[in-house]
């Protein structure tokens, strides 16, 4: 293979000259690290999107009565953030993005297995992307069923609920397509004498992803053949008034939606345990039983679905037995916890930006995590479902998992993508800004949930009014450091510091090719010897 | 905090309230002292500090106890969360029972005497059996000081129940997503003592005869409830019906039998409109669109409308 190849190995993968030019070098490129910056750039303007609508909607809550909108706007600004950011954004986001750009070269491969399937994947994301976005702006009405979709509401709306399902479908199948990708990658492309055991945390925690997508993504396709048939044949599957029953479409829902739920944080999970080893400058601290956790929360995690159902009409044997296993599966998200602490005890810590991202993902991690317990346990969920809580509860898992991992893998390996260093102040500022502005606009969310504010509410009464001001506040202040963060790195992408092949000196292989690497990573492929790995010190 | 409210409005505070401190205690100690652990070794591992890492890779020891110390008292808190729900899901064969009604967007409580009102009026120590029935799409009932939740699923008979053991005056609201008045579907929750339920109860000429709300916020929450304000503006602006704005007291010309004549708007005619609407329409309107409330709103409600449209200058 290295003998064939024509491709120079001393020309970035940003300069390389292949067969097209300008955009159409992109957009027909099936270089990894060309498609990462792909998708990076789609969900970037996306998630902008997202932002503005949330923002919106923070502020239409920071007075009872109408702020800015009616009712029916606000419900569709809830329902499109949240399609946006969950289809979109936070389940495709660290795979499509750092794990297609960082997989290969972690485990020493030129690309992933089949690089034509992952440009079709990028296409495939655009088209389902396109789908629901159509059939938010066009049709009846935009949607106003929140990004559950429930029956029997969503069927009553007249909406558009069968191509933002099959947007979600077409979705969906993008993540399948990178799944399969990776999991073939990584078991035929790891470099010699990389055993399983050698893998870094980071392809290890997209091993399991890839998993769930695989396996659990068809559940919308069965669903969408459900809908179909109920919409076009009139067959009573899920609309109570055709004799089909709501609650299947819950149990439907959230097989995937949960386990979508472990698609976003396992990635998060494995930048986390690259960024802290590195800044450490020590051996990951009980690297197996991160493998282990990380399978555990896996495979578990294809059967806690009923705990978002404890209100819905579940048999009491149903009902415990989701509670007890919601319970199990935050054993290894615990385990993981007090594994990258114990990492930091007696390293060599050096206080970078991406080290802050990990230290407060952290943080924010317990608090999502440990508000989890309140409602996997019965007789709590029941005080708090669908209220504010649950908002705030996953806004802490989904965006501040997600979130934080992701700002903190971008610090970390930004000067791979780009060549380039970020400017470290600008970027210390964004993140305490951010940091800052998410606590204030999120934890005011736990306690109106205990005072028992409902969820998706557009107007509430006066009791509910002080924590909804100083939510709201915060929502300003963390868009302001999110600004920050992103005019400094663009900047730097352009005009920063020429980054060296390691600056911030990692083990892990991407580390041991330029920056930016060349087209095809590795001059030569690299060999893993006996004492050889990713956390060798 | 609003958790440790006392003395306790329903028999379930007790067993959701433990739980719930239980679990935020356990929680709160784990990340206090996980939080400090951290911030300690970034201090204290700091490069300036510990220029030269000590390579550790892991304590079979530790990984043991930190995954059977969570286990266990994950346990406890599954135990806590299951002793606290448990009795939710087995009514006493005594319990007073009431048919609760969700549709878009308000409830009805109907009594077993025939007895209807849009306010949950029940006696104290007393269990209560609330049978759910949704018509359109999934509510759900939500009484936080109570700690029940249950949804209201159209084609399932559910239930909840409680036994309210504080008088008072409680939210409930529907907390499943219904649609565009969704936060305007709450009500109010009276526990009242058993002799004043008792009159109240006999008493069938009147739905709602403990007023809770001011006539004129009452008069709003019916108005948004029935949905009034989708054809009708409060700011002026001219949708399917003429704007409330500024309408009692106001000259309008309507067309009574196609004959046009000029009326002072006044209680009478805002009841007319209410029970009648196309008997004397205002000019420039279309006939039709609007339906009789008779039989849906109750006098006592309809001078509630009535109060609150003279506030609407």
């Amino acid at each position: 293979m290295q003998a064939t190849s024509k491709i120079p190995t001393d020309v970035s993968y940003l300069e390389y000259k292949g067969k097209y030019k300008g955009l159409l070098s992109w957009i027909l490129s099936t270089d990894h690290k060309r498609i990462a910056l792909l998708y990076m750039y789609s969900m970037m303007v996306l998630f902008l999107v997202g932002v503005a609508l949330g923002l919106a909607m923070k502020l239409e809550l920071i007075a009872p009565g109408k702020t800015i909108m009616e009712a029916n706007d606000y419900n569709a600004v809830f329902t499109v953030h949240g399609v946006i950011m969950i289809f979109m954004i936070v389940i495709p986001g660290l795979p499509a993005v750092f794990g297609n750009f960082m997989l290969p070269i972690m485990i020493g491969a030129k690309d992933v297995a089949f690089p034509k399937l992952n440009l079709l994947s990028w296409y495939v994301y655009i088209a389902g992307a396109l789908l629901v976005i159509a059939s938010l702006l066009f049709g009846p009405g935009t949607p106003d069923t929140g990004w559950t979709f429930y029956a029997p509401y969503s069927f009553k709306t007249g909406t558009n609920m069968l191509p933002a399902i099959f947007g979600a479908f077409v979705l969906g199948f993008s993540s399948i397509l990178t799944g399969l990708n990776f999991i073939v990658t990584i078991h035929r492309l790891r470099a010699p004498g990389m055993k399983w055991t050698k893998m870094p945390l980071f392809p290890w925690t997209l091993y399991g992803t890839a998993w769930i997508q695989l396996l659990a993504t068809p559940v919308v396709g069965i669903t969408l053949v459900l809908v179909a048939l109920e919409r076009i044949f009139g067959i009573g599957v899920f609309d109570p008034a055709l004799g089909g029953d709501p609650i299947l479409y819950q149990h439907l829902f959230w097989i995937y939606s949960h386990p979508a739920v472990y698609v976003m944080i396992l990635p998060a999970m494995g930048a986390i345990s690259e960024i802290i080893p590195t800044f450490s400058q020590k051996h990951i601290f009980g690297y197996k039983a991160i493998i282990a956790s990380t399978l555990a929360i896996a495979f578990v995690g294809y059967f806690v679905w009923g705990h978002h159902m404890f209100t819905s009409g579940m048999s009491g044997t149903a009902q415990y037995t989701f509670s007890i296993l919601t319970f199990l599966v935050a054993i290894p998200s615990a385990i993981k916890v007090f594994n990258w602490i114990s990492t930091m005890y007696k390293g060599s810590i050096r206080m970078e930006t991406p080290f802050y991202w990990a230290a407060s993902f952290i943080f924010i991690f317990m608090i999502g995590g440990l508000s989890g317990l309140v409602l996997g346990a019965l007789s709590t969920n029941i005080y708090v479902h669908d209220t504010a809580f649950v908002v705030a509860h996953f806004h802490f898992i989904v965006f501040g998992g997600v979130g934080f991992s992701f700002f903190g893998a971008v610090h970390y390996w930004f000067p791979k993508l780009y060549g380039r260093m970020y400017e470290k102040s600008w970027a210390n500022v964004g993140w305490l800004t951010f940091t800052i502005g998410f606590l204030a606009l999120y934890s005011p969310m736990f306690y109106l949930g205990m005072q028992g504010m409902p969820r998706r509410y557009y107007d509430y009464l006066e009791e509910f009014h002080s924590a909804n001001i100083l939510s709201t506040l915060g929502s300003w202040v963390m868009t302001f450091g999110l600004v920050i963060i992103l005019i400094n790195l663009y900047r730097s992408s352009k005009n920063g510091k020429i980054a060296s092949i390691n600056p911030w000196d990692g083990k892990t292989l991407e580390w041991t090719v330029p920056s930016p690497p060349p087209v095809e990573n590795f001059d030569e492929v690299p060999v893993y010897g006996e004492k050889d790995g990713p956390y060798e010190y | 905090m609003y958790i440790l409210a006392s003395p306790q409005a329903s028999n379930f505070v007790t067993g959701v309230d433990r739980a719930f401190l239980f679990i935020l205690g356990v929680s709160f100690i784990f990340l206090i002292g996980l939080t400090i652990t951290m911030i300690y070794f970034i201090y204290r591992y700091n490069r300036k500090r510990n220029p030269k890492a000590t390579q550790i890779k892991g304590s079979h020891t530790l990984e043991i106890i930190w995954t059977v110390i969570p286990t266990i008292l994950v346990l406890v808190m599954f135990y806590y969360g299951w002793a606290g729900w448990k009795p939710m899901t087995s009514p006493p064969d005594d319990s007073f029972e009431i048919d609760v009604i969700g549709r878009m967007w308000n409830f009805t409580f109907e009594y077993e005497n025939g007895k209807k009102t849009d306010t949950l009026f029940i006696p104290k120590d007393k269990p209560i059996k609330l049978n759910l029935k949704a018509l359109d799409v999934i509510h759900s009932v939500y009484i936080p000081a109570f700690r029940v939740k249950e949804d209201m699923v159209p084609g399932r008979d559910k239930f909840m129940w409680f036994e309210p053991q504080r008088e008072g005056i409680y939210e409930l609201y529907c907390t499943e997503y219904c649609g565009l008045q969704h936060s305007y579907m709450y009500n109010w929750v009276k526990v009242m003592p058993q002799e004043d339920f008792n009159k109240w109860y006999v008493d069938t000429t009147q739905r709602a005869a403990v007023p809770i709300d001011s006539p004129v916020a009452a008069g709003k929450r019916i108005m948004t409830n029935i949905g009034c304000f989708s054809c009708h503006s409060l700011d002026g602006s001219k949708l399917v019906g003429p704007s409330f704005k500024g309408i009692y007291g106001k000259e309008e010309i309507v067309v009574t039998n196609k004959e046009e004549r000029t009326i002072v708007v006044d209680d009478e005619y805002l009841r007319r409109s209410i029970y009648d609407p196309n008997a004397d329409l205002v000019k420039g309107f279309n006939k039709g669109l609007m339906l009789s409330y008779e039989g849906q709103l109750t006098d006592v409600e309809v001078e509630q409308i009535i109060e609150y449209l003279k506030t609407l200058k």
